[in-house]
C-alpha cells in the first residue's frame, strides 16, 4: 500500500480532471467532445484496474485454476464503451450541423451570431 | 402466461418498436405504431400498479437469472407510480405529435422523430423499472441520446446549439453518475439494488461510500435540473419541437427526481444521508434558490415557451425541497408533486405547441388577444396556470399542501410562508399570459387561422382535465405518493 502501487488510480484522477477541464476552458465544440472523451475514458479504468489480479487468470472452473480476475467490469465497461462511441458519434454530428448552419464551431463565434440575429435566418 | 412477463414487456416493446419503425420508413405506418405502444406501455402500467397495489413489489429475473446475479426488474410502490406517469404522459403525447411533428418537421424525417420517440419512452421506462445499478446506467443513456436527437430536430437553428449543450451537460451527469457506481461496485461487489443497500450499513461512512453519494448527488442533479446545474434546460426546452418539450418537460426530470429517491432512501438509506450528512440543508438551499430565481427570471421571459421552461426549474425546486423535508409530508409532498408538476407541465406544453402551430413561435408579442382568436387553447392555459399555481381545485394544490403540512410538522414556519409567497410569483407569470390573451385586443403579430386543430386540442385537454381531476380526487396520487414515501422511509407499504 504505497502511493507508486495504486498508480492506476492515479492515472483515473488525472484523466478524470484533465477531460473534465478541457470541457470547461475550451470553446471550440470539437475540442470540448475530445475532453469528453477523455473523461469517460478514466471511468473505464476505475472499473477495470482494481478487476484485475496480479497472476490471475479468467475464471475458469477447474483444479488448475486457483486465483482468477474478476470478469465482470470488463463486460459493463465494454457497454460503457458502447455508450462512449455512441455519444461522441452524436456530439460530432450535432456540431457538423452547427458547422453547416453557424459557419464556425468556435463557441463564442456562434454566440456572437446568435446576439447579432436572435431570429437565426 | 404473457403476464408474467408483463415487466420486461412494459420496456422490451418500445425498445424493440424503434428498429421496426426504422424499417418501415413510412411516417403514416410510424406514427401509428409509436401511438400503439405508448397506449401499450400504459396499459401495462396501470396493470403493473394494481399488481403493486394488490400483492406487494413485483420482481422479475430478466433471462431467470436470479437476482442479485441477474438483473431483476423491480416495480413497487414508487416506481409503479413513475411508471404510471411516464407512460400515460407519452400515451398522451403520441396521438398530440400527429399533426404538431408533420408541422414542425421536413416530411422525411418525420419516422426517424417516433423511433426516437419509442427509444426515449423505453429508456425513461427501462431506468424506472430496473433494480440494477448498471442497467439504470445504460437506459438512462438511451433515453439520454435519445433526448438529444430530439431536442436537435427543434426548427431554429439554436435548437443545434441547446442540443450540444444538453450533450455535454448530461454526458457529465451520466458519467459521475456511473463513476459513484463504480466505487459502491467496487465496495460491496455487487450492483443490484437491493443486494447494495443490505451490504452498504455495514461499510457506512467509509470515505468510498462517501464519494460515491458525493458523485451520484451531482450526476443525478445535473439531470434532473436542480439549482445550479439547470443552465442545460431553458434552451433545451425553449427550442425543441413542441411534442419533445412536453413530453420530456413532463418525465425525464421526474424520471432523474425518482433516482435520487431511489438512491438517498433506497440504497444509502434514510440514516447515513439525512442522519449522518448534511444532505437535507443542502438540497433546502438550493431548492429555495431554484424556486426563487427561476421564478423572477420566468417572469421577464420574452416568450411563452421559455416562460413555462424557466417555471420548471422552479417546479423542480418544490419537489427537491419535499425531498430535503425527508419525513412523511415531506416524501409525499415530493412524489405527489412530481406527479402533478408533470401532468401540469405537459399540458401546457401541448396547448402552447397548438400556439407554435399557428403563430410559428409563442413569443408575447404573438399572443394579443388570443382568447379570442384561440379561446380553448387560451382556457387551456389558464386552468393549468391555476394548477401551476396551485390554486385550490387543482393537481398543483394538492402538493403545495403537502409540502406545507411537511414544513409546519418540521416547524419551519417560514417555510411554509415561503412556499405561500413563491406561489405568488407565479401568479405573477401566469398572469402576463392572461393579460397579453385577454385583456389586449388582437394585435398584428396574432395568429389568424385561429384554433389549434382538434388532433391537438384533445390531448391537451385530457391533461388540462387531468389537472383538474387530480385536484378533487386524490385517491389514486395521494395514496400511491403516501405510501411511496412509507417505502422510501423504511415503513410498511
Amino acid at each position: 500500500m504505497s502511493v507508486a502501487s495504486h498508480y492506476s488510480y492515479w492515472i483515473t484522477v488525472l484523466l478524470m480532471t484533465a477531460g473534465l477541464y478541457i470541457v470547461i476552458a475550451r470553446g471550440n465544440l470539437v475540442k470540448k467532445l475530445i475532453g469528453l472523451a477523455i473523461f469517460q475514458t478514466s471511468v473505464y479504468l476505475l472499473y477495470i484496474a482494481p478487476g484485475k489480479l496480479i497472476g490471475g487468470t479468467a475464471p475458469i472452473v477447474a483444479e488448475a485454476f486457483k486465483l482468477y480476475s474478476n470478469p465482470l467490469p470488463h463486460v459493463l465497461i465494454l457497454t460503457a464503451i458502447v455508450v462512449g462511441v455512441a455519444t461522441l458519434a452524436l456530439g460530432l454530428a450535432i456540431t457538423v450541423r452547427v458547422r453547416e448552419t453557424y459557419g464556425s464551431i468556435e463557441e463564442d463565434e456562434i454566440l456572437a451570431a446568435d446576439r447579432d440575429d436572435p431570429d437565426g435566418a | 402466461m404473457i403476464l408474467e412477463h408483463l415487466p420486461a414487456l412494459q420496456v422490451t416493446v418500445p425498445l424493440a418498436a424503434a428498429p421496426l419503425i426504422v424499417l418501415v420508413r413510412q411516417s403514416t405506418v410510424a406514427w401509428g405504431v409509436a401511438t400503439a405502444v405508448s397506449w401499450f406501455a400504459f396499459a401495462a402500467a396501470l396493470l403493473l400498479a394494481t399488481q403493486v397495489a394488490g400483492g406487494g413489489p413485483v420482481s422479475y429475473a430478466l433471462g431467470s437469472w436470479p437476482p442479485p446475479w441477474g438483473i431483476e426488474y423491480r416495480v413497487d410502490a414508487l416506481s409503479a407510480f413513475v411508471l404510471v406517469l411516464v407512460s400515460g404522459v407519452a400515451a398522451v403525447v403520441a396521438p398530440f405529435a400527429w399533426r404538431s411533428v408533420a408541422a414542425e418537421l421536413p416530411r422525411d424525417r418525420v419516422y426517424l422523430f417516433y423511433a426516437l420517440y419509442c427509444l426515449c419512452l423505453a429508456g425513461l421506462l427501462g431506468m424506472t423499472i430496473t433494480g440494477d445499478a448498471f442497467n439504470l446506467f445504460v437506459f438512462m443513456e438511451i433515453s439520454s441520446l435519445a433526448s438529444y436527437v430530439l431536442i436537435a430536430l427543434g426548427r431554429h437553428r439554436r435548437a443545434l446549439l441547446a442540443a450540444y449543450q444538453y450533450l455535454i451537460l448530461g454526458t457529465i451527469g451520466a458519467t459521475f453518475y456511473v463513476i459513484g457506481v463504480g466505487l459502491l461496485y467496487l465496495m460491496t461487489g455487487t450492483l443490484n439494488l437491493a443486494d447494495m443497500a443490505a451490504r452498504l450499513p455495514a461499510l457506512a461512512g467509509t470515505r468510498p461510500v462517501l464519494a460515491a453519494l458525493a458523485f451520484i448527488t451531482v450526476g443525478v442533479s445535473l439531470k434532473l435540473a436542480l439549482f445550479p446545474l439547470h443552465l442545460w434546460l431553458p434552451n433545451a426546452y425553449a427550442y425543441a419541437p413542441s411534442a419533445v418539450t412536453a413530453f420530456l418537460a413532463a418525465t425525464a426530470t421526474k424520471v432523474s427526481v425518482y433516482i435520487l429517491l431511489r438512491f438517498y432512501f433506497g440504497v444509502f438509506g434514510a440514516r447515513l444521508v439525512v442522519g449522518e450528512l448534511p444532505m437535507p440543508e443542502i438540497l433546502l438551499a438550493l431548492s429555495i434558490l431554484a424556486i426563487v430565481t427561476a421564478s423572477l427570471v420566468a417572469l421577464w421571459q420574452a416568450d411563452l415557451k421559455r416562460l413555462l421552461a424557466y417555471s420548471s426549474v422552479a417546479q423542480i425546486g418544490y419537489i427537491t425541497l419535499g425531498v430535503g423535508m425527508a419525513s412523511r409530508d415531506g416524501l409525499t409532498a415530493a412524489v405527489v408533486h412530481l406527479f402533478n408538476h408533470g401532468i401540469t407541465k405537459g399540458a401546457l406544453f401541448l396547448l402552447v405547441g397548438g400556439i407554435a402551430l399557428r403563430a410559428g413561435r409563442a413569443g408575447f408579442e404573438r399572443l394579443q388577444g388570443l382568447g379570442q382568436v384561440m379561446p380553448l387553447t387560451s382556457l387551456g392555459i389558464v386552468l393549468a396556470g391555476l394548477s401551476l399555481i396551485g390554486v385550490p381545485g387543482t393537481a398543483g394544490f394538492i402538493s403545495k399542501w403537502y409540502l406545507v403540512l411537511g414544513a409546519i410538522e418540521a416547524e419551519r414556519w417560514w417555510l411554509a410562508a415561503l412556499v405561500v409567497a413563491t406561489s405568488l410569483i407565479a401568479v405573477a407569470y401566469v398572469w402576463r399570459f392572461v393579460e397579453a390573451a385577454y385583456l389586449a385586443p388582437p394585435g398584428a403579430a396574432t395568429p389568424q387561422p385561429g384554433e389549434a386543430p382538434r388532433a391537438m386540442l384533445v390531448p391537451a385537454w385530457l391533461l388540462v382535465a387531468a389537472c383538474i381531476w387530480f385536484g378533487l380526487d386524490t385517491s389514486f396520487t395521494v395514496r400511491g405518493a403516501r405510501s411511496a414515501a412509507l417505502l422510501l422511509l423504511g415503513g410498511a407499504p
